[in-house]
């Protein structure tokens, strides 16, 4: 089982080469693109902070939309907490590596003891290998010279539907998927860079409220 | 510097997130509207990233075809194939790149 969890964690940990060359490209520093590896520690909205500042958006724009796709890991949080069953300070710091990796590791195991295993281990791991990748990928993307000469513009959508494409997985999740982007295009006419997103988000909220 | 306290806020928020969710009471979260719509949300947010990524002009407020288009195309033949996230990425920008430099 730790062998599995390490395997993901490798796995992920190559994003962040991707996150690393991205966050310098969309106009973060090094330092910036760092600091949300660390604090945020949550890949698609660091991917979207990134994705939206590139974009043209305000840093007000990115910061909501990273926000609203982090609201995912508190639904996360929820299904963790009776299985880890952690109190005080352990409780703080397992909340640092509620990701999707470490969940989906954790959720499925029929004991507190290796939940936490599989947890722990996949969420430390993947925050080291994450970190390290990501400053690699920072490094590295600095150095290119112009990100749009490197198509790095267009690996930023290549990145997003990498993360939408395991998730399309129910009609109704496919169907808000699709007016979601029919809502963002049309958007993107009328309103400033960075807002879009967010007016899709509203897509979720109107087809969550209606469908039962 | 506003760029910064985007970086620090959004990232505290995140984390949160993440602490409230193992925190409360599973009747709050656990709603099954809020659980729906938290379902979905992720799934719009990324769709709408992907098309502002993909068809939005650089100069902004219109939608454009470029080579954009053809690497995400790339990228979707590289999905169906199931090739690995990073692969997806950079065969992409290389697509882009190429298309570019023709």
């Amino acid at each position: 089982m730790v062998r599995d969890s390490l395997g993901v964690a490798v796995a992920t940990g190559t994003y962040g080469l991707s996150f690393g060359a991205v966050g310098v490209a969309s106009g973060l520093s090094l330092a910036q693109t760092c600091a949300l590896s660390l604090v945020m520690f949550t890949g698609a909205s660091q991917f979207a902070l990134a994705g939206v500042l590139g974009s043209g958006g305000t840093a007000l724009a990115g910061a909501l939309t990273a926000l609203l796709l982090g609201t995912r890991n508190a639904l996360y949080g929820l299904r963790m907490a009776p299985l880890l069953g952690y109190r005080g300070w352990r409780r703080y710091a397992a909340a640092h590596v509620l990701i999707d990796e470490s969940t989906a590791m954790g959720a499925t195991r029929p004991t507190r003891e290796l939940a936490r295993t599989g947890f722990v281990t996949t969420g430390a791991t993947i925050f080291v290998l994450w970190n390290l990748s990501t400053l690699l990928g920072a490094l590295a993307g600095g150095r290119l010279g112009d990100p749009r000469d490197l198509g790095l513009d267009a690996a930023v959508g290549a990145a997003f539907l990498a993360l939408l494409w395991p998730r399309l997985t129910t009609p109704a999740l496919r169907a808000t998927a699709a007016l979601a982007a029919v809502v963002a295009a049309g958007a993107v006419t009328v309103t400033p860079a960075g807002v879009p997103v967010l007016v899709a988000a509203g897509v979720a909220v109107l087809v969550g409220a209606l469908s039962r | 510097m506003t760029l910064w306290w985007a970086v620090l806020g959004a990232g505290i928020g995140c984390y949160l997130l993440k602490i409230a969710g193992l925190s409360v009471p599973a009747r709050i979260l656990g709603n099954p509207l809020v659980a729906r719509i938290a379902d979905l949300i992720p799934v719009a947010l990324l769709s709408a990233l992907v098309t502002v990524q993909v068809l939005a002009a650089p100069e902004g407020r219109a939608l454009v075809l470029d080579a954009r288009v053809l690497a995400l195309g790339v990228a979707v033949l590289l999905l169906l194939a199931r090739a690995p996230f990073l692969v997806v990425v950079f065969g992409s920008a290389a697509a882009a790149a190429l298309v570019r430099l023709l």
